[in-house]
């Protein structure tokens, strides 16, 4: 898995050990394709960051966006403390790393570098929210 | 010259289940209850699988409580056995307690062995045994064969209960210079000796507390922290956590630290392992006669990826479906602990006790269910009166020992339709919140981030789930008033 993080921009600023102490602390979970990751209303989410495959999120059943390798989705539930008011379902087969809930903050808090970069790619969703709305 | 007759002639069946330990034997088992036919191979001649090897210090780490207030063969007791098979019939439950000679509170190696040959005789568990799969393929009509030492097995549905028994060794540069926890010699052997075991997981701590009277320097390392948050709710690991404690009590020559291991260097007959901190950053450096590879095991899959099957946690274990079923490779399914594979529904990030008998007993009972569901073979259900359904609910979530053990992942489900409410037995929580279907219910307990348990009723009403969970108890009785009005306020729609 140290591999697979390795290559994603989000963990582009940390070093190999550090690499490595986050692939033996959280899991790997592997989801087939149609298989839901995040369910609408239901408590005990996790922040999810794509290694291989997309997710897609829906709401009503209605596909609303895709994520791809690289990106975070469960973040909003997961730093809100709100239960999700949407789906994500694997739209491919899909590998995550995932990382409870509970272990958000301190792991932010413990790399920041990735708490910045996680920011960037949530202003540049917001952006494109934005920019669709308008 | 003696005949031996041995069951299961290569041949077609409905299904074949592949290997003898606790997860073929429990499946097979519950197979032939329900009345479906299957052959039933083992490499091994005899039944137990990893336990007629392992723990390699002959103690397991999951209980069994011999003196416990209810019969041995009453469901309830599944709640204090955490070893026995479970029996479809009375006379073949809670057999583990009968081996234990009480030494200590947990069976030894040989009496887990030995509870495991009791329970294939007097269930009349059918083996054949001396026979080896070793490859697979799929036909055009989809059907599955499995290609043996005796010959060709065709068959719709194929279970592996192979174990997670392989040695499985992380890419570390001079991985070759150390040896893997299943070379473990005697503790006699690392006497006055220098030892570096890597991993600190329960195979890393068991070797440490195994060797920890003996060797002159213990040094555990791997990356990852001590999750003492975790072992101080798993009395489970607690078992083996000497070494730990030895450490933070700052006991001499015992050290558990945190490191990325670089890399294993050999010179002089010596061992120099060199690690990076993790959680203090700086180079770490020990200088060792022995390093013992406590880094886990693997599934010994042979051919099944190329037939499909997709793995999970660093290619080590099948990704599965909430039934067990490979996610990418229909109709092979897997039993046993290495059921890890299906996750659940990890919710706070919790997954459910599958890689112990305790937990992947009830695994196997329900996927001998699905089968039998998808060959057809269909069991009654019994009804549930509405006016019996809180009562029924409630009593579960207080004590159905399949619950307590496999919590957030398996679920009692009851669900309504033209002819009332039918129990529709134990299935996985996450199939019940996927699937769709009529209105139902499913009860499960759960546990929330700081440990706390709670009940849970997930409520199916025109396809769309409620989640309600129920406040905790300090002796976890859910029977009371406030439990019994909160449940009929939930439940109303389903008993009107």
């Amino acid at each position: 898995m140290v591999t697979s993080l390795a290559r994603l921009a989000l963990f582009a600023d940390l070093t190999t050990a550090q690499l490595e102490s986050i692939a033996h602390r959280f899991d790997e979970e592997v989801y087939a394709e149609g298989q839901r990751v995040i369910r609408t209303g239901l408590s005990g989410g996790a922040l999810y960051v794509i290694l291989e495959g997309e997710a897609v999120i829906r709401i009503d059943g209605i596909a609303r966006a895709r994520f791809s390798p690289g990106e975070v989705f469960g973040e909003i539930s997961v730093l809100t403390g709100e239960v999700p008011n949407a789906d994500v379902e694997a739209a491919t087969m899909l590998r995550c790393l995932e990382i409870p809930g509970a272990d958000v903050e301190p792991f932010l808090v413990e790399f920041p570098k990735v708490m910045y970069r996680m920011l960037q790619a949530e202003a540049r969703r917001l952006r494109i929210t934005t920019e669709w709305k308008s | 010259m003696e005949v031996v007759d041995r069951p299961f002639p290569p041949g077609d069946y409905d299904v074949v289940v592949v290997g003898s330990g606790p997860g073929g034997l429990q499946t097979s088992h519950t197979l032939s209850w329900l009345g479906v036919k299957h052959a039933m191979l083992s490499r091994d001649d005899t039944p137990g699988g990893m336990f007629r090897r392992f723990p390699i210090f002959e103690r397991l780490i999951s209980w069994t409580k011999p003196d416990a207030p209810v019969d041995r063969q009453s469901r309830e007791y599944e709640w204090y056995d955490h070893n026995s098979l479970v029996g479809e019939e009375p006379e073949v439950r809670g057999l583990a307690p009968n081996f234990m000679d009480r030494t200590f509170d947990v069976p030894s190696r040989a009496e887990m062995e030995a509870a495991l040959a009791a329970f294939v005789e007097r269930a009349g568990v059918k083996v054949r045994y001396g026979c080896s799969w070793t490859a697979t393929r799929r036909e055009d009509d989809g059907r599955l064969v499995l290609a043996t030492t005796d010959g060709e097995y065709r068959c719709r549905f194929a279970v592996f209960a192979l174990g997670v028994t392989e040695p499985w060794t992380p890419p570390i540069p001079g991985a070759e210079h150390g040896t893997h926890y299943v070379q473990t010699k005697p503790p006699g052997a690392y006497r006055d000796k220098r030892v570096v075991i890597i991993g600190k997981r329960n195979s890393g701590f068991e070797i440490g507390h195994g060797l920890l009277p003996w060797a002159r320097q213990l040094v555990l390392v791997s990356p990852r922290p001590v999750q003492l948050e975790t072992l101080a709710h798993s009395p489970l690991r607690l078992r083996y956590l000497q070494p730990y404690e030895e450490y933070v009590r700052g006991g001499a020559g015992t050290f558990v630290v945190d490191g990325a291991i670089e890399q294993i260097e050999r010179s002089n007959g010596d061992r120099r392992v060199v690690a990076e901190g993790t959680t203090r950053p700086g180079r770490l450096v020990f200088d060792a006669d022995e390093v013992i590879l406590a880094t886990g095991f693997k599934t010994p899959l042979q051919d099944l990826r190329d037939v499909g099957v997709a793995t999970v946690l660093n290619d080590r274990v099948p990704a599965q479906s909430p039934f067990f079923e490979s996610i990418s490779a229909p109709g092979i399914f897997f039993a046993g602990n290495v059921t890890q594979g299906s996750k659940g529904m990890r919710k706070h990030g919790a997954g459910p006790n599958s890689t112990s008998v305790n937990g992947f007993r009830y695994n196997a009972r329900v996927l001998a269910e699905h089968l039998a569901e998808r060959l057809g073979i269909a069991r009654e259900r019994a009804t549930v009166e509405p006016g019996a359904l809180v009562d029924y609910l409630l009593r579960e979530l207080s004590c159905a020992p399949e619950l307590w053990i496999q919590k957030n992942f398996l679920a009692r489900v009851v669900s309504a339709g033209e002819e009332g409410l039918r129990d529709k037995g134990i299935l996985p929580l996450e199939h019940f919140l996927d699937s769709g279907g009529p209105d139902a219910v499913a009860a499960a307990i759960e546990m929330d981030p700081r440990a706390v348990i709670h009940p849970t009723l997930y409520l199916r009403r025109g396809g769309r789930i409620e989640e309600h969970e129920l406040p905790p108890h300090p002796v976890h009785a859910y029977g009371g008033p406030a439990y019994v009005r909160e449940a009929v306020s939930i439940l109303k729609p389903l008993t009107g």
